[in-house]
């Protein structure tokens, strides 16, 4: 496919076409919605973080005025442990343990049982009276205390070499001989490093609500990352086939990965069956911090060998990340990712996916990625200073490049990473002159990003204008994206082109928003589209004009004829053939389903700049450069914004934010004001750079460019941190007390 | 227990509701007022993704028990255009790409007015500062920031003190 140039639209910075709605307060978020003769439900969550429920009595509670309904495990569709059932990377059985405790409760929010009830002071009020009989158990929390011999098994299924364990899964990529490979590196280098757990961080807690007919007939209305998950993991769930259930994406208020899977809408929509009325649930924050999310902590030990003129000949690996209390972190993004960007002839890169008593990870922005990267990365800056090399200069000896064979298996098609590096070490800021206990670090990452299934629908209305459906929720600006693509196809004003996200009765099944996917694979459906309904209009114009549609070329919004006929006809526009449609045929439209193939990966590069206080500990980042191989920036305002966003968030990860957990294994800071994520006064303005490799197999050119900017962010900083005070920090976050901890010795 | 009767100024027009005396402004303006621009973050004060303003001075809704309106004046995100004309922060978010997911925009753009009402000169660290009480997870601030501090630059070179009706 040949990538367009010269274009109109796309790479302009266009308004987006749900953009008056959110600067208005107009958009329709998953909490903004009421229905008539609604009911409100809350859920009743173990304080403990290990018990066996050997009962629950929910007469009290029913009893109480205004109760309408109560669910528990009883209510859910039970998978039993010996039967894996699969629906995209998550296993029902885990699900169905998470919505709600079955066996056994297993971190302290837990779901128990629900209730749905008049007012939500009553539902609150029921849930008190459930009496639920807890067997404490003994817990652990951390991964160290998970592992250790006659730690608390979480799972009597659970064996790991034969024996019950906490662990619930190993993988490894493995390319060369690891011990050939060390015994020819003049220096080796290996340090372990650990990360907290972090949350997502989305503003909008998670909300829903449900109306349930006689029939069964389910309308959800909710915000996630895939209106078809929710949708198929709700009829899973409570056994209503997904044919009765009608999932309507609401607008979003920020996900990263932590809302690809469900935790209220099978509840909802239990409650809404049993009490015949619609059910509003809506989490708190502390319940959000409780129970959802957040991605692993993480332990990770990482070797890397070379030889003294800095080719990397040999590199290791182990990485052992935190599920929380159901199977399933995400070793894949850390194991494979983590070596990716070095052409390295000996790898081996093994993850241990580790369970605890606290709440399920969830996806979070390139899952996994990060962590290893912070290992990864660190290690070869301490490699380039104990070789003397530029760090920048060590990885573009190393870089990766057209036809490498990566770690983690593939061979790269034209990538540009060895483009970051050289931007980055040509940017001005790599060599602007630093200030006392300041200090500058650079680090490199890599994310697989993703194609699967999206379906579009591209229609032409009869004034001439196009609607345009797509399957997938947008988060950070993909309609506009989309309205770009299409207008430049079609060669007219973008304001013409309106994007709508469908639901699940209203657009072909579509994959989640998520892995970097969504404008990879809705562009490509969309402009499938959009092209056959550029072959109807040319054919319709052919018709007109009586000559061969292949004699008919279509330019600026209109079909004209082409040679030998040119000049004969004057052009038809877009609105004079949909004008015409009725004689010509009928109404013009055309949708493309497809399991999209051909995302690449992506790379970044970034720059740090930090500033220590030795008094207080803190760190302050003074500048930041993100460069990034973005493929093609269709809309570079909204690319520019997920970089700087990842950023932020890698900021975060690095400097301040983490669960802590008291002595009763709860958590201890499940709100904003203790969970400490960046806020304005905290960095500077984020500076990016847009190297665009077209992906030659993509028609726009596109790569996903959402998850990378996350994956270099916190060894940047560490590096800088560094570089700043002479002392390496091998834990995040590097938050004051720690700082002052190691400055003090 | 009998609901309390309100009666205040939202947005510019008069306006009455009950409400149980432990709910908060946010509640009122989310419930019966049907005013859902303003957002639920965290309930404690910490995202202000409910900031509104009482009698001009910025006040996290959630905070704000709902009977405190009685008597005083209300600004929502609701009020902040004129029709179809957008305020020119609104446009200029819009132009910048400020906003990505838009739960955060609501109350980021009624604390930029407030603060361009208060400040109509600031610098990017006054900037900074004022909206540290705004949290955004989606953009790192960058592009708020920028498109702050051109609105203000917008407004003074056009001479728009005052954009509301």
């Amino acid at each position: 496919m040949n990538v367009i140039t010269n274009n109109k639209w796309i790479g302009q910075r266009t308004i987006r076409p749900d953009g008056a709605d959110k600067v208005t307060g107009r958009a329709a978020f998953a909490a903004d919605t009421t229905m008539p003769g609604m009911i409100w439900g809350k859920v009743l969550r173990s304080p403990h973080p290990h018990a066996r429920i050997k009962s629950i009595d929910t007469s009290k509670a029913e009893a109480l005025p205004g109760v309408k309904a109560v669910v528990t495990s009883r209510d859910i569709v039970d998978f039993p442990i010996d039967k894996s059932v699969m629906l995209g990377i998550q296993d029902m059985r885990w699900m169905c343990r998470n919505v709600m405790a079955r066996e056994k409760a297993l971190f302290p929010g837990h779901p128990v049982a629900a209730v749905a009830a008049t007012s939500e002071a009553i539902a609150a009020r029921a849930c008190e009276l459930i009496e639920v009989e807890y067997e404490v158990l003994p817990w652990s929390v951390e991964i160290e205390d998970a592992l250790l011999p006659g730690a608390p098994i979480l799972h009597d299924f659970m064996k790991f070499e034969g024996k019950p364990s906490n662990i619930g899964g190993r993988i490894e990529v493995k390319k060369g001989d690891i011990a050939e490979g060390f015994a020819a590196a003049e220096i080796v280098i290996e340090r372990s490093f650990a990360t907290r757990p972090v949350h997502q961080g989305y503003i909008e807690p998670h909300a829903c609500l449900i109306s349930v007919g006689a029939d069964n007939k389910t309308t959800i209305w909710s915000s996630s990352q895939g209106q078809f998950m929710v949708r198929a993991m709700t009829a899973y769930l409570t056994g209503i086939p997904q044919s009765d259930i009608r999932a309507i994406p609401a607008e979003i208020g920020g996900g990263f990965g932590g809302k690809t899977i469900v935790y209220l809408e099978p509840l909802a929509t239990l409650l809404a069956k049993k009490s015949g009325r619609p059910v509003k649930m809506v989490m708190t924050r502390e319940e959000v911090m409780r129970a959802t999310g957040p991605t692993s902590g993480s332990k990770s030990t990482v070797k890397i060998g070379a030889t003294r003129d800095g080719k990397i000949v040999a590199a290791q690996g182990t990485f052992y990340l935190q599920a929380g209390a159901l199977p399933g972190s995400p070793i894949r993004g850390a194991v494979g990712c983590s070596f990716s960007p070095y052409d390295i002839p000996h790898v081996l890169s093994v993850g241990f996916d580790v369970l605890s008593n606290r709440s399920k990870v969830a996806a979070y922005r390139a899952p996994g990625a990060p962590i290893g990267a912070y290992a990864v990365e660190c290690v070869l800056d301490e490699l380039a200073e104990a070789l003397k090399m530029d760090p920048l200069a060590l990885r573009l000896k190393n870089a990766a490049k057209q036809g490498t064979k990566a770690a983690h298996g593939p061979v790269f098609p034209r990538i540009g990473y060895i483009e970051t590096l050289e931007a980055a070490k040509a940017h001005p800021h790599y060599t602007a002159p630093l200030g006392k206990l300041q200090g500058r670090g650079v680090a490199s990452g890599f994310w697989f990003n993703a194609g699967g299934e999206s379906s579009a629908q591209v229609n032409i209305t009869e004034d001439g204008n196009v609607v345009v459906t797509t399957g997938h929720p947008d988060i950070g600006g993909s309609r506009a994206a989309i309205a770009n693509i299409c207008a430049e196809l079609l060669g007219i004003d973008y304001r013409r082109v309106s994007v709508l996200i469908g639901d699940t009765a209203t657009i072909g099944f579509s994959n989640l928003t998520g892995g970097s996917r969504v404008l990879f694979a809705s562009a490509m459906v969309v402009t499938q589209s959009t092209d056959k309904v550029i072959a109807t209009l040319r054919e319709r114009a052919a018709k007109i004009w009586e000559i061969d549609p292949e004699a008919v070329k279509w330019e600026n919004g209109a079909a004209h004829p082409a040679s030998p006929n040119a000049g004969q006809f004057e052009p038809l526009t877009l609105a004079e053939l949909a004008a015409k449609a009725p004689q010509m045929g009928g109404p013009i439209g055309a949708g493309v389903q497809l399991n999209t193939e051909g995302a690449e990966g992506g790379f970044g590069t970034h720059i740090c700049d930090v500033e220590v206080d030795p008094e207080l500990g803190i760190v302050r980042v003074i500048r930041y450069t993100a460069v990034q191989d973005v493929g093609r920036a269709i809309h570079p305002g909204y690319v520019e914004g997920q970089m700087q966003g990842g950023v932020a968030q890698g900021i975060g990860w690095a400097l301040n934010e983490e669960y802590i957990y008291n002595k009763d294994g709860k958590v201890d800071n499940p709100g904003f004001l203790d969970y400490r994520m960046p806020v304005c006064s905290d960095l500077p303005m984020l500076d990016t750079v847009m190297v665009e490799v077209p992906n030659p197999k993509h028609p726009q050119g596109v790569k996903g460019v959402g998850e990378v900017p996350l994956v270099p962010v916190m060894a940047a900083v560490a590096n800088a941190v560094h570089n700043a005070l002479g002392k390496r920090f091998y834990s995040l976050p590097m938050s004051p007390p720690k700082v002052l901890e190691v400055i003090e010795g | 227990m009998t609901k309390l009767h309100v009666s205040t100024t939202i947005n510019g027009e008069p306006a009455e509701f009950l409400c149980e005396p432990y709910d908060t402004m946010l509640d009122a303006l989310r419930g019966p007022l049907g005013l859902t621009g303003s957002k639920e973050g965290c309930a404690s004060g910490d995202c202000g993704a409910c900031s509104i303003t009482l009698d001009d001075r910025l006040v996290c809704s959630c905070l704000m028990l709902a009977a405190e309106a009685e008597g005083h004046e209300l600004r929502t995100i609701e009020g902040m255009a004129h029709g179809d004309k957008l305020h020119p922060l609104q446009q200029k978010f819009l132009e910048m790409a400020a906003l990505q997911c838009g739960i955060c925009t609501s109350g980021m753009l009624v604390a930029s007015d407030a603060l361009l009402q208060k400040n109509p000169r600031p610098s990017e660290e006054e900037v900074r500062f004022w909206l540290a009480g705004n949290l955004c997870r989606c953009t790192g601030y960058d592009k708020i920031v920028r498109a702050v501090l051109e609105t203000a630059t917008d407004m003074r070179e056009q001479g728009i003190r005052e954009f509301r009706q």
